[in-house]
């Protein structure tokens, strides 16, 4: 197959359209604007809409009025844009509505730095809103992923009627890398009887709603969505394990640290240490018993954490690993990037060396 | 024998939660009565705020969401936008939902011209919470939270938002009416039937501003309510058409 | 021309407002009677049943749309 220089952004994009999502509502921030300005070029070409809402809020709630209607509708942002739009993901949780968001994740906190950051990982795993609720989380490392993920997103938040969050940091959104556009796994999906589509005299009202004023109905409702994304956990958990076999460092790291980490491991392989990476695909639900069974090997002397954040994800590493190994952590910030070489310094730092 | 008079098809049989002699039943009814002379119940889709009417969802006889508080016309927005033409989409919305927290998606709903009819109920208080003060309180007039009554000193004056979406370019109609008797309710029913129409007709956004009682809150008989609500609200928010593009507006 | 006015009793929560509307003054709140939400519900009395023109006008103005009118 042909491969094409895509940029990370305009490659999003593509793949929405490619997945049959004609419709998206946002508000520009940087550095996800090329999502939006290559949908507002191409959506009306499907005879979709492309509309740029007045507020972040705005535009998760026309998501969820479009959602509603059973449609495959999309919304893009950057850190604090998604940080307004956690009220329209919690009510789409609840009213169990399908729907793809993409957080191109910038340096924060507050207005922070554009550059690109992993601070929104506890944002984006506990549910960022009000109330339990989960919702899946891809982590792509390249472009490819990139736009194989956003595709197979829609179909993820079809089957379990559930808004489905592509997560990348912001590097993600601005390189470009060579792709192609090969066929994704597709699902056979229920149909979407509970839209509202307009009764037609034939049916009763359909409803959609996350208010259950009675508490019985509500803790109901409540079993039920754990229940959802527990099957979520079972049939929906993604990684990738590389050089992770008889390793005596075992990096954890997703989205471009995980590419860092990659570099490393060549680097401590010059040296003599035979290092590999565990990368979660999605960070909800983590790849949590992959990640004890690499860890737990005799081989392993030292679990490294890396992120671009001050160390969010190393709460699940650690969880995971339930204090059978030690877990150490090198990452960056507010938008920098650590090196190759920092990363394999605090290797060795952790084996002793 | 003739029937005068019975329950509208556009509403469910589901009971009301209202408080006795609460105005909002009688709007419900102007609403589904309208959508069930038009023949459009089958194909709208209504929008329930929070507030007092958040189970509004239960009451009206067709497809409904229930939008989180103040998002109702985003919410309108992504459902009009996607649905296929002849789709009659409504809003249904408090002065907490509207006026406050939702000014920013009431306003560029308006400007955009989106094509829906937005119901607001100005009752001049936050009911479902328990009587704290709205942007629409009077001045001088008494809520849990200004229990001296509203200072126009401390909170300015109340919005009156007919006038305000009347001015946006997008907006094709704009009326003030009122539930107290059946004159006006006649009146309110005539603006609510010509904003449907005109959603119909893909003219704009339109919208119908009702001032509407809430004799718990207000501590008052529903009766008593009725007459506040002519010698107290009318006189700020006076009643008219405010903006029809089919004809010219005094 | 007679009217008919009937009350689903259950379901008033005696509020008055269809009193106040009617143009003949003859529904009161029947203070005999209380119904299972806790009201004295509406009601005309059977005396006074002749004197309803069936104009609808309590029925348009109740909240709860718990009157039907009909015309003989």
């Amino acid at each position: 197959m042909e491969k094409e220089l895509w940029k990370g952004n305009e490659a999003i994009a593509e793949a929405a359209i490619r997945a049959g999502c004609k419709y998206f509502f946002g508000y520009p921030i940087t550095p996800q604007n090329e999502i939006p300005e290559y949908l507002s070029a191409h959506l009306p070409k499907v005879g979709g809409c492309f509309l740029q809402a007045e507020s972040e809020v705005a535009a998760i709630n026309m998501v969820y009025g479009a959602a509603g209607c059973g449609v495959r509708v999309m919304t893009s942002s950057s850190s604090p844009g998604i940080s307004l739009k956690q009220e329209g993901i919690t009510y789409m949780c609840g009213a169990e509505l399908p729907a793809v968001i993409i957080n191109m994740m910038r340096g924060g906190p507050g207005l922070g730095t554009i550059q690109p950051a992993q601070g929104d990982y506890f944002q984006a795993t506990r549910g960022g809103g009000n109330g339990d609720y989960r919702h899946l989380v891809f982590a792509p490392a390249t472009i490819q992923e990139a736009a194989d993920y956003v595709q197979i997103a829609f179909d993820v938040a079809d089957q379990y009627r559930n808004p489905v969050m592509v997560l990348a940091d912001g590097m993600i959104g601005q390189m470009m890398e060579a792709i192609e556009w090969h066929p994704v796994e597709k699902r056979v999906l229920p149909e979407k009887t509970w839209a509202t589509t307009g009764t037609k005299d034939q049916r009763k009202p359909n409803i959609i709603n996350s208010l259950y004023i009675d508490p019985n109905l509500c803790a109901d409702h409540n079993v039920h969505l754990a229940e959802k994304y527990k099957a979520m956990e079972e049939n929906e958990t993604r990684w990738e394990a590389v050089n992770t076999e008889g390793c005596q460092v075992l990096f954890v790291a997703y989205g471009t640290p995980s590419r860092i980490a990659r570099a490393a491991i060549r680097l401590l392989e010059k040296e003599g240490i035979k290092a590999g990476l565990l990368r979660p695909i999605t960070l909800w639900p983590f790849p949590g018993k992959a990640l004890k069974e690499a860890a737990m090997q005799d081989s392993v002397k030292a679990v490294v954490d890396v992120e671009l954040s001050m160390g969010q994800m190393i709460d699940d590493v650690k969880i995971a690993l339930e204090g059978c190994r030690p877990v150490s952590f090198v990452g960056k910030a507010g938008g920098v990037v650590p090196t190759p070489a920092e990363v394999a310094s605090a290797a060795k730092a952790a084996m002793g060396r | 024998m003739a029937i005068v008079y019975q329950k509208s098809k556009g509403l469910t049989d589901a009971e009301l939660h209202y408080c006795p002699g609460c105005t909002h039943g009688i709007i419900h009814k102007l609403v589904a009565e309208t959508l069930e002379e038009m023949g459009v119940l089958g194909n709208t889709i209504g929008v329930a705020p929070v507030g007092c009417s958040v189970f509004a969802y239960n009451y009206f006889n067709c497809d409904m969401h229930e939008a989180a508080h103040g998002r109702a016309p985003a919410v309108a927005t992504g459902i009009k936008r996607v649905s296929p033409p002849g789709t009659i989409v409504f809003t249904y919305q408090g002065d907490g939902d509207l006026a406050a927290i939702g000014t920013a998606e009431i306003i560029h709903a308006a400007m955009r011209g989106e094509k829906f009819t937005t119901i607001f109920i100005n009752n001049a208080i936050y009911g479902m919470t328990g009587g704290q003060m709205a942007p629409t309180t009077l001045v001088g007039q008494k809520a849990t939270t200004a229990p001296m009554g509203r200072q126009r000193e401390h909170y300015g004056a109340p919005i009156r938002m007919a006038e305000i979406i009347r001015t946006l370019e997008g907006c094709a109609y704009a009326a003030r009416v009122c539930a107290t008797d059946i004159p006006n309710l006649n009146k309110a029913k005539k603006a609510i039937q010509k904003a449907f129409r005109l959603q119909q007709e893909g003219a704009g956004f339109t919208f119908v501003e009702v001032l509407a009682t809430c004799p718990t809150n207000w501590g008052m008989t529903p009766v008593a309510a009725i007459d506040w609500l002519k010698e107290n609200m009318i006189p700020y928010y006076p009643l008219g058409v405010y903006k029809d593009i089919t004809e010219e507006v005094k | 021309m007679a009217g008919i006015v009937t009350f689903r009793r259950d379901r008033c929560k005696g509020c008055e407002l269809c009193a106040l509307v009617c143009p003949k003054h003859i529904i009161v709140m029947d203070n005999s009677a209380t119904n299972r939400k806790g009201y004295h519900p509406a009601t005309v009395r059977p005396e006074d049943m002749d004197k309803c023109v069936g104009c609808g006008s309590c029925a348009k103005m109740c909240p709860d749309s718990i009157i039907t009118v009909e015309r003989t």
